[in-house]
């Protein structure tokens, strides 16, 4: 099978992602989102490591990873933080600050 | 099988090292010491991490032109020069963070609560925010000095992931301040992402992840442009969201405002370094022969950057806020200098961010003197008459001022004079006209606030100047008179720059 099959998944996926920051309120499902496209560019990276045949592309996807998921835990917290001090995590409700 | 131990060089990482370790340590003092000695040791610990790690690239310095952990870090005369303004700026950052008055006691607790009540009484400060600077700073001078992508991606988390929660601390208002922090999150992993993506197609071209495997696959030419063109769009999205260019611009505003003030001081002043150095390094080297593919973009980015900047601060009543546009109008003063490529258009913009930084940082830190009894008065309104009641306070500002609308005997003057030459004489005759056309824009509503500050009668509401710490004080005073100095005298330091800031590739 053609490996770059795999380059059109993966622009699926980060356009999926990116329209769904975009549009969703729930800082929650924006969070999901941007993991999504993440993980869009994760499969890019691996697609990318095959088509060449290196494999440098791979480690990048597993540094990816790493930083995800310290993003993962810093956003939670932020989320969480928020969530507790107004009782919505909606991204529309944060408005104190002038546009 | 045999193996190969690979080549760290450790010396030409010591510096980040130290960082790391002073940061790791802070970490530690968190947990055990008591919370009585906590500021203090904190304190001490961080400015002496900043200092050792000031003196270790100053040792390191001559050891120009070599590459580190295999190739990952490259050590030259621009990354020397880099490194050291964002530790400089870093210090006199500290010296704003170390007023404890402008952080949550617990942020944790609830805004109001009980809990809340308790933490400020019994006077136990959480210190968090110091391990979180060195980490910053750690990412940030890791940024300009990255030679591969993974490097750059790492960095660029790193320099990003404790700025989101710094910008959360607040004391008071702190919803806005949570606020803050969820919109610096987001746009921020949003803009992270792309850098990724864009990250994955450049490598998808050159099969390569270092700089010097892109740029070889671009020289060469004969890849898949398509792929080219989608990873130097998407990589320079992620880039121009840390500068805070339009349109990538719309979190810095509410970042900025909703940020503790010290915070707000080292992010704007230090991230700039970080990302236009990052920038400087990826656009002069492994971009620079692709240029018809991104200066005209750049280019237009740039003037509508200074444009809105300038015109919007016009609109603006809060102090923070008006900072907070003039530094996008700057952001684009320095992409003027990125979109130049050649040496002059280098050394400018490594001027002009060192400048602009010191004297962002000393006019945020004149925000956080100016008080009432709820905290920072940042409304410009309240403003009015400031040089009758505190000299020291309105002069200072009014030089800060005058260095970003760039007018002679400051740094600002020097810094823009010889970006904007740099960029006429690279051909870009458009950026140069609207540089000069928003500069003076600028220059309106910054001698406006000026004239706000020392010729409009006070009016009585409680807006008070305060000194609350020799730090404080220090940190402005560092700030002005490196202002006037750069902008009296820039013969050495621009010499200086000249003679070091050439890039390896």
């Amino acid at each position: 099978m053609d490996a770059s099959n795999y380059l059109y998944i993966s622009a699926l996926l980060f356009t999926i992602g990116a329209v769904g920051v975009v549009v969703r309120r729930n800082a929650i499902v924006v969070f999901m989102c941007i993991e999504l496209m993440l993980n869009a560019a994760n499969l890019s990276f691996v697609t990318f490591s095959r088509i060449n045949g290196d494999l440098n592309g791979q480690i990048m996807a597993f540094f990816t990873m790493v930083v995800a998921a310290c993003e993962v835990v810093v956003g939670l917290a932020i989320i969480v933080t928020i969530y507790r001090s107004r009782r919505s995590a909606s991204v529309d409700d944060a408005s104190l600050l002038k546009r | 099988m045999s193996f190969t131990a690979p080549v760290l060089s450790y010396s030409l990482l010591s510096p980040m090292l130290i960082l790391l370790g002073g940061a790791l340590i802070g970490v530690l003092v968190e947990a055990f010491v008591s919370k009585a000695l906590r500021p203090a040791v904190q304190l001490t610990l961080t400015l002496g991490t900043l200092l050792l790690a000031v003196m270790q690239l100053w040792r390191i310095r001559g050891q120009q032109s070599l590459t580190a952990a295999v190739g990952t870090i490259v050590f030259d005369g621009p990354a020397f020069l880099l490194q050291a303004s964002i530790l400089i700026i870093a210090i006199i950052s500290v010296f704003l963070i170390a007023d404890t008055e402008h952080f949550a006691a617990l942020p944790a607790a609830l805004p109001g609560s009980e809990e809340e009540r308790q933490a400020v009484q019994s006077g136990n400060q959480i210190t968090e925010v110091y391990p979180l600077t060195l980490f910053a700073v750690a990412g940030m001078v890791m940024f300009p000095v990255a030679n591969d992508l993974i490097t750059l991606f790492v960095a660029l988390e790193m320099l990003s992931l404790p700025l989101y929660l710094m910008a959360g601390l607040s004391r008071r208002r702190r919803l806005a301040s949570q606020e803050a922090a969820l919109k610096y999150f987001l746009l921020g992993a949003f803009s992270s992402a792309f850098f990724l993506f864009g990250a994955a197609y450049l490598y998808g071209y050159s099969a390569s992840i270092t700089f010097a495997g892109i740029r070889e696959a671009i020289v060469g030419g004969g890849g898949n442009d398509v792929l080219l063109l989608i990873g130097i769009a998407f990589l320079s999205i992620g880039l121009l969201f840390k500068v805070g260019a339009v349109p990538f611009h719309s979190w810095s505003p509410d970042v900025y405002q909703g940020a503790p003030t010290p915070v707000t001081a080292f992010m704007a002043a230090a991230t700039k370094i970080a990302a236009f150095g990052a920038m400087l390094r990826i656009y002069y080297t492994v971009f620079a022969n692709a240029q018809w593919s991104w200066t005209p973009v750049l280019s237009g980015i740039a003037i509508v950057t200074m444009l809105l900047g300038s015109l919007v601060a016009i609109a603006q009543r809060d102090v923070k806020r008006m900072l907070a546009y003039s530094s996008i109008a700057h952001a684009g003063f320095l992409l003027s200098g990125v979109i130049a490529l050649n040496k002059a258009g280098l050394d400018a913009t490594i001027f002009y961010l060192f400048a602009y930084g010191v004297a962002t940082v000393g006019a945020f830190a004149v925000v956080t003197l100016v008080r009432d009894s709820a905290g920072e008065v940042t409304d410009l309104n309240r403003w009015k008459g400031l040089g009758k009641r505190s000299p020291f306070a309105a002069t200072s500002f009014a030089l800060f001022l005058l260095a970003f609308a760039g007018i002679p005997l400051t740094s600002g003057f020097i810094g823009k004079f010889s970006i904007f030459s740099a960029a006429y004489e690279s051909g870009a005759k458009g950026v140069v006209i609207a540089g000069v056309l928003s500069s003076a824009i600028a220059a309106f509503f910054y001698i406006r606030v000026i004239v706000l500050m020392f010729f409009t009668d006070a009016t009585e509401d409680g807006t008070s100047v305060e000194i609350p710490s020799i730090l404080t004080q220090a940190s402005v005073v560092i700030a002005a008179v490196v202002t006037v100095a750069l902008g009296v005298y820039p013969a050495p330091l621009l010499d200086f720059i000249t003679n070091l800031a050439i890039f390896i590739r």
